[in-house]
């Protein structure tokens, strides 16, 4: 896809380009009514931000001049289908000690990277993964 | 006895009354660098400094990249922009200082620049203005155009109805965030649901957040029911933040996670928390609260809840310490961050220190004023005491409409809140039932409607929530189960509220930096941005803006004063009668003391602002002269209405050159016919404290002026009443009618007086 990045003008999306807002089955807001959701048309997943929206969402900020804001809805659009377990299990890992050695959190990022394709999020993790060594954070504490 | 020297204090009794002052319970610390206790400038703090090289930072504030902590690391890597830092750190930062405060310097040019400074040099910059200087900036400098405001929604019992009631009530006054925590953790869920049926009573819009442990607060978050979340605390210290159980690059994955799950987040840091927990590193509160602004940005989240926060109070116990909250405010929007802004937790038991905070922030306006405004008791608030709170939300309103400021809540009628409230309590019983998680007595919906706070009601206890706190996380009660039961019990409203707000989440346009939800739409930083250049610009409050935050209660009007006086006039026709006999004479009878009363007295004003009737201080006067042998005589002027005139013109006609001027109002004066108009014998110019004993007195005084001898003055003891704040709007409407009815050169108007059978 190489057409133009999405601009401050587009947004609020909901409102000045809904035609691109979509939920994670496919759904676009005008599905999403009071009355789908009693005739379980629409379940709690249709109501859930997809990654393609933070795409979206991370090009409107960097357009706004927020380069950083724009660079974890990156990483979180890579999160979007990860499972709710293995984020906190990552997160915990990235907690003070509790990884007991930066081959385990070098483990999870390639988890990351090779299961879900969350490459940036690895990256992440690994570069966490030298800093905690050099820092000394590999230590048990409690 | 008599006689003896009586022990003397030896203190002057002066400070024993200040010792019982609200303020003596705050307590104050010296300034102390070495042990942290400074709030601007610590002689530990680095010299801003940057070296880069190849477009990597070689060293920051004097620390060599090898050396760096791992808050170093992360903003050198993610905060830093190279390509600006050797511009920004080249510039004079009095030069920067005065370019934050020069309204013809765009936002969008500082914000840049600040991009490319570290955290010394933001520190240094913004230790250059004064607290005014400060408040300036932050109105130019912060994201959103339109300020807001965030309120805590907890009660003491983790009571479901009361929350309901309470966050309904809270979306009334016009809050665009709640948040609700909880005395036991357990409690959560039903807290959750609770506050988000709640808030989905009269309009739709309001964020909502849980605050609970991390994992358990993104599940609940994941379940739909909650909007946002703020409690992912960085500090500034790598010991702190260790201690504090997380490292930015932890803080940083779990703010990708809350975004991942569409929802909005914002970190927490403030002044003090690394002096709390004892890793201050003898560096001062606000270079360390610049590390942890410049961490915030790095890690791409959209905001800050800033401003000391629970280290508030201790910030408030050095020298400047209110200033560097505000301080601190000013980087965080200068770094481009959705700022809320702290005034929560409350630093200080003294009234006016906590008038004197919030002032600035209020005409400043900011994104969320208070992170948040408790809108409950402070008993009832789960996270402590906030700087306002329910007792206190009448003052602040009234400080919006006295300053014209937007302080984003607006006055709510008392009929209306009860209906809301109520309706609310049934809403949220409707879900408890159709979900099969409790039963509400209508004993128990009752109590709560009208409890002030949860002391006053019969509801539910914590360890009945539990058991539906604990339901709801088992049975994996999600928000569009609570839809379904609110649209199947007939709240289709509530249903469709709730529906909109979780629909937020499928565009994402709330994750932006600064979103709120106001009308239905999402405003935040990008289609609202600040464009603050000077006056005329930026936020202003428009005329319909205007009136909601002038529509606070109990506003008098002249009709309801006139009204008000037309009950008088019926009753005071049973007390006393009136007959005019003509132009009133000259007498030479040297016990005659004339009582010259005003142009309405009797005709359209009948009772004095202390709420005498007429007829009763004209009966104290009558016969308080009698007592020492003068002889009253009462006369209408009808050329003036001011107390000083009424009482000379009187004394002119007296054969004493004695007179008593009286307004209907109850002002009073005793004259004497060769003084100057405002160089009276006595004046009673207190009319609300004015008792009828004091008329009786008066007028006996006169009665004795009038035999030439000099009585004891009446004094009318005050207590230092605020006698304008309380009687002078009434007053000036009330005297307003007796200037109407003046005429220049009218003649003075004999008046015959009989007291009638009914007493007042």
């Amino acid at each position: 896809m190489s057409k133009e990045p999405l601009s401050i003008a587009d947004y609020p999306l909901a409102e000045k380009r809904p035609e691109l807002v979509r939920g994670k089955r496919g759904k676009g807001l005008a599905d999403l009514t009071l009355d789908a959701v009693r005739e379980d048309h629409v379940v709690l997943e249709d109501l859930s931000i997809t990654a393609d929206a933070l795409g979206q969402q991370a090009e409107i900020a960097r357009a706004a001049g927020r380069p950083t804001l724009a660079a974890n809805f990156e990483r979180a659009a890579e999160l979007v289908d990860v499972p709710q377990e293995t984020i906190m299990r990552v997160y915990e890992l990235l907690r003070p000690g509790r990884a007991a050695s930066k081959e385990v959190l070098l483990a999870a990022a390639r988890e990351l990277g090779e299961t879900y394709g969350a490459k940036g999020v690895a990256a992440f993790v690994a570069e966490a993964a030298d800093v905690y060594e050099r820092r000394g954070l590999f230590k048990k504490r409690f | 006895m008599a006689d003896e020297p009586r022990p003397s204090p030896n203190r002057w009794k002066r400070f024993s009354d200040w010792d019982e002052r609200p303020l003596r319970l705050d307590k104050f610390a010296i300034e102390d660098a070495e042990h942290g206790f400074v709030a601007f400038a610590s002689p530990n703090d680095p010299r801003p400094a940057l070296a880069v090289s190849g477009g990597s930072v070689e060293a920051m504030d004097g620390v060599a990249a090898r050396d760096f902590d791992m808050i170093d690391v992360f903003i050198a890597k993610y905060h830093l922009d190279p390509v600006v830092a050797a511009e920004a750190m080249a510039m004079p930062s009095l030069e920067i200082a005065r370019m934050l405060v020069d309204m013809s310097v765009p936002r969008g040019e500082l914000v840049r620049l600040a991009h490319g400074m570290t955290p010394a040099k933001l520190a240094e910059v913004v230790a250059h203005l004064s607290s005014l200087e400060i408040a300036f900036a932050y109105g130019k400098m912060r994201a959103r155009r339109t300020p807001g405001n965030q309120a805590h929604v907890t009660n003491a019992k983790d009571d479901p109805l009361q929350m309901a009631a309470d966050a309904a009530t809270a979306v009334a006054f016009g809050f665009d965030e709640i948040e609700t925590t909880m005395r036991v953790a357990r409690n959560s869920w039903s807290n959750a649901v609770a506050c988000a049926v709640g808030a989905s009573v009269g309009r739709w819009g309001t964020l909502f957040q849980c605050s609970s442990e991390e994992a358990e607060e993104l599940k609940i978050g994941m379940a739909g029911f909650t909007s946002y979340a703020e409690t992912v605390s960085v500090y500034g210290t790598e010991k702190s933040f260790i201690d504090g159980d997380d490292t930015p690059w932890s803080k940083a994955f779990l703010a990708a996670a809350y975004a991942s799950r569409g929802i909005k987040m914002r970190c927490t840091s403030g002044a003090g928390s690394e002096l709390l927990m004892g890793f201050h590193e003898r560096k001062s509160l606000l270079y360390l609260e610049a590390r942890c602004l410049c961490l915030q940005r790095a890690m791409g989240v959209q905001g800050t809840q800033n401003g000391g926060i629970d280290g508030a109070p201790v910030t408030c116990t050095v020298p400047g310490g209110m200033r560097e909250l505000m301080a601190e405010n000013l980087i965080a929007v200068w770094l481009d961050l959705e700022c809320a802004s702290g005034n929560d937790a409350r630093a200080t038991e003294s009234e006016i220190r906590v008038g004197a905070k919030i002032l600035p922030y209020l005409i400043a306006g900011s994104d969320l004023i208070c992170s948040g405004f408790g809108s409950i008791l402070k008993y009832d608030n789960s996270f402590n005491a906030s700087l306002l709170n329910g007792e206190e939300l009448e003052d602040y309103l009234v400080l919006q409409r006295d300053f014209e400021a937007d302080g984003g809540l607006s006055p709510v009628e008392e009929t209306r809140v009860f209906e809301l409230r109520k309706h609310a309590i049934e809403v949220l019983s409707a879900v408890l039932e159709e979900l099969g998680l409790a039963n509400p007595t209508q004993a128990m919906k009752q109590s709560v409607a009208a409890a002030s706070g949860s002391d006053e009601t019969a509801s539910f206890m914590p360890r009945d929530v539990a058991l539906i706190s604990e339901a709801i996380h088992e049975r994996g009660i999600t928000v569009v189960d609570v839809i379904k039961a609110l649209a199947k019990r007939g709240f289709v409203e509530e249903a469709q509220n709730l529906l909109n707000l979780v629909r937020l989440r499928v565009s994402g346009d709330y994750l932006q930096t600064s979103a709120v939800v106001r009308d239905g739409r999402v405003l935040s930083a990008i289609n609202d941005p600040n464009d603050y250049a000077g006056p005329g610009t930026g936020y202003r409050v428009g005329e319909g803006r205007r009136a909601e935050i002038n529509a606070i209660r109990d506003v008098l009007t002249r009709e309801e004063v006139l009204r008000a006086e037309q009950v008088h006039k019926a009753a005071e026709s049973r007390r006393i009668a009136y007959r005019t006999a003509g132009s009133a004479a000259t007498s030479t009878d040297s016990r005659d003391i004339v009582i010259g009363v005003s142009p309405a007295f009797g005709i359209k004003l009948f009772q004095s602002v202390a709420g005498h009737p007429l007829s009763a201080i004209l009966r104290e006067l009558v016969q308080g002269i009698a007592e020492e042998g003068g002889r009253a005589r009462i006369v209408r002027m009808k050329h003036t209405a001011d107390t000083s005139f009424l009482g000379l013109s009187a004394a002119r006609l007296a054969g004493s050159g004695i007179g008593i001027g009286l307004q209907a109002k109850g002002t009073a004066v005793i004259h004497q016919k060769d003084r100057q108009p405002h160089n009276n014998l006595e004046l009673f110019s207190n009319s609300p404290i004015t008792r009828l004993e004091h008329y009786r007195r008066m007028a006996r005084n006169a009665a004795v002026y009038a035999r030439g001898e000099l009585p004891e003055p009446v004094v009318v003891p005050t207590r230092g009443e605020a006698m304008g704040s309380r009687y002078h709007a009434r007053v000036s409407l009330i005297y307003a009618v007796e200037t109407e009815m003046t005429s220049e050169g009218a003649a003075p108007e004999e008046l015959e007086i009989s007291f009638l059978g009914a007493s007042a």
